[in-house]
């Protein structure tokens, strides 16, 4: 018998190590011979730790569950009262629209058999058999835009760096994730680590590169030697290393850690950091693509993107692009996160509404007060309020609104929050994390909290000193830390003014 | 092995590979619980820097330390998304609760501030020593350094 108790952060948080003990001494227990999966989380954070049961029909979950709760698993399990059913029939699992995040969940995360037995491999395997021009042909006619936050079309990136004349090229993928409200790429390295692989091995073919890199933040551990186990394994398969699947060309993937910066995910700024210098920004020209890794044309993608590229090689091109809105084509792993009921991964066709996400399958606050306002695409997105529930998610659908969607994650506050607070943190938070290579955002963001300090205090002539300080911040920094941070600020400034005026003082009996 | 020993190994096991240098101060740091100031000298005959360029490196980076930490490490999350499950008023409390502020070390205990654990559908966010914890509370944390 299979008993998966995830292996993620969040449900290791939340105790699974403690539940995966208990099923194992039960079992003992009993003289039951079982076997224990850590899988990737199903992204149902609210039911973490969420135990599944293999049975004959299916799949049963349980959840959340404790210690206590795990002999009643095995003495009446139809009757437990955290029984959850069929686990892919709970309607948050059933809504979506798995792609990227297909196997993830559902698979011994560092288990080849398991990945090829779902399907991994396939797509790698079609870009083995294609021609050069028919793979970035491929890509681009997905429409897959980078999922790290500035929507480029990754097609045109690739070809950028394929059409480049050098010795060595290299693959860098993007797994810093530092924006609030943001797990997607820790989930999937941890899920399903091999798709990660196979999509950067995919990526090397395609443009020359032998040498790649996953960039890890130091605030994911679990992911780190996840991605580590993986890697020996691909390369012990003879997957990675110097024939791709022992007849493709050389390719090789190594890990490295990052140092608690958050500059950091900024592609130039990562690129410093890989070589070993200070994480400052570069300034484009030259780009990455041909001036990247130690001069190298580079591709730097973020994990999505590269995780979602063995999906469209294997099922065509045309029908990842029949998913999503306008020009944001295929599907996003939303992150449902902050002060709401049902929080985790949401995968689904760009297009869905703003609402839809919040209170429709987030099923609004977790403190059962009214939404005040939800932050998409991390600190240096805007905040929107309900009155844009009607938004559709995609990224001209975002703009149009003065917002980005970045990275997909979408942090709900309900009506306790401060938003002036909130717009000082951003600014507080873009002041400690600024590299200090352009004025606008390092004495800008200083100058930032400072300014809305004083408003607070009631500085009449505080407001336009904020509005032309985003406006020098917007238009004269290098890079989106300085120049996106005015859009929390602004967004929380215009729907919310009053939170930025001094208290209103209690009028005498 | 003598310190000295461990940090010419360290540095001679990495000081080949390209971008050595953030890799080199990482193992420094696992092995001494910060980068020593008697590590500065051979990694910058190893990498070919200057003492200067390797303080800016170290400095430059939140990760980075000259001094070990307390024994136990409390990391507590203040992004937006645990500030929405009310991270601010846990922290207070917390560091009431400990007699430690953020940023500070007493006895055994340090306690700092990170920006995203990725446990973000689970805030208040926390992490003691190598242990993430979701939904933290003051009490489960000080109880936590307590064990
Ligand atoms: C301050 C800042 C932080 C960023 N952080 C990340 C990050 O953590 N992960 C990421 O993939 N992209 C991040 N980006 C975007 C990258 O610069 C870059 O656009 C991305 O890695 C390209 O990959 P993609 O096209 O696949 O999205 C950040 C950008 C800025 C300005
Ligand atoms: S905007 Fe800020 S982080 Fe970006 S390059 Fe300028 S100083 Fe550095
Ligand atoms: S915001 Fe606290 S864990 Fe992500």
């Amino acid at each position: 018998m299979k008993i998966y108790v995830p292996g993620d952060a969040a449900a290791r948080a939340l105790g699974a190590d403690a539940v995966a003990a208990a099923v194992a001494s039960q079992a003992g227990l009993r003289g039951l011979d079982i076997e224990i999966v850590r899988n990737g989380s199903r992204g149902m954070i609210w039911l973490e730790p969420l135990v599944e049961v293999e049975t004959e029909a299916g799949r049963i979950g349980f959840g959340p569950l404790e210690p206590a709760d795990v002999p009643a698993l095995f003495d009446a399990p139809e009757t437990h009262p955290k029984a959850l059913g069929l686990v892919e029939e709970i309607p948050f699992f059933k809504a979506q629209t798995r792609l990227t995040f297909a196997r993830v969940g559902r698979i011994d995360p560092l288990s080849l058999a398991d990945y090829e037995a779902e399907g991994g491999l396939a797509g790698l395997r079609r870009a083995l058999e294609m021609s050069a021009e028919a793979r970035l042909d491929e890509v681009l006619a997905s429409g897959l835009r980078g999922r790290g936050g500035a929507g480029f079309p990754a097609g045109i990136k690739w070809k950028t760096v394929a059409g480049a004349k050098a010795a060595q090229k290299v693959v860098v993928c993007n797994a810093d994730e530092g924006d609030s409200g943001t797990f997607a790429d820790r989930m999937l390295m941890e899920g399903d680590p091999f798709a990660l692989i196979e999509g950067m091995a995919i990526a090397g073919l395609s443009v020359g590169a032998t040498q790649g890199f996953v960039y890890i933040r130091s605030e994911y551990p679990n992911a780190i030697a996840v991605m580590r186990a993986a890697c020996d394994a691909a390369r012990g398969a003879g997957l990675l290393g110097p024939a791709l699947l022992g007849n493709g060309p050389a390719f090789d993937i190594e890990i490295r850690v990052g140092a608690g910066a958050y500059v950091c995910g900024e592609e130039t700024s990562l690129l410093n950091s890989l070589e070993g210098k200070r994480g400052t920004v570069r300034a484009k020209p030259p780009l990455p693509a041909l001036h990247g890794f130690m001069g190298r044309p580079t591709v730097v993608n973020n994990v999505l993107t590269l995780a979602t590229v063995p999906w469209i090689f294997a099922h065509g091109a045309e029908a990842y692009a029949a998913f999503g809105v306008g020009r944001s084509r295929g599907t996003m792993p939303f992150q449902l996160a902050g002060n709401i009921r049902h929080g985790g991964l949401f995968e689904t066709a760009f297009g869905t509404t703003l609402g839809d996400l919040v209170e429709g399958i987030g099923g609004g606050t977790a403190s059962g007060r009214p939404v005040k306002a939800v932050q998409i695409g991390g600190p240096l997105g805007a905040y929107f309020t309900p009155a844009d529930f009607d938004m559709k998610l995609g990224y001209e659908e975002c703009a149009e609104r003065d917002g980005i969607v970045g990275h997909a994650g979408l942090v709900v506050f309900d009506d306790t929050a401060d938003m002036g607070a909130l717009a000082r943190f951003a600014m507080e938070f873009c002041a400690h994390e600024s590299c200090g290579m352009c004025t606008p955002c390092r004495i800008g963001s200083t100058r930032g909290v400072e300014v809305i300090d004083a408003m607070r205090a009631g500085d009449p002539e505080a407001e336009t000193l904020l509005r032309d300080l985003c406006e020098v911040m917007t238009h004269g920094s290098l890079c989106a830390l300085g120049g996106f941070a005015p859009y929390p600020v602004l967004s929380a400034l215009n729907a919310f003014p009053a939170e930025f005026r001094p208290p209103r003082k209690e009028v005498a009996e | 092995m003598s310190q000295a020993e461990r940090i010419s190994e360290i540095v001679a096991c990495h000081r080949g590979r390209e971008g050595a240098l953030l890799p080199m101060l990482h193992e420094l740091q696992a092995a001494f619980g910060c980068v020593p100031v008697e590590a500065h000298k051979p990694i910058c005959a190893a990498l070919g820097i200057t003492a200067a360029e390797l303080q800016g490196v170290i400095a430059f980076y939140e990760d980075f330390r000259a001094a070990p930490q307390g024994r136990h490490v409390i990391r507590v999350c203040r992004a937006e998304a645990c500030q929405a499950m009310g991270a601010e008023a846990m922290i207070a409390r917390l560091e009431r609760a400990l007699g430690v502020r953020l940023g500070e070390t007493v006895g055994a205990v340090t306690l700092e501030a990170v920006y995203c654990l990725g446990l973000c559908a689970c805030g208040p966010a926390a992490q003691v020593d190598d242990r993430l914890i979701a939904r933290a509370t003051p009490e489960r944390l000080a109880e936590e350094v307590r064990a």
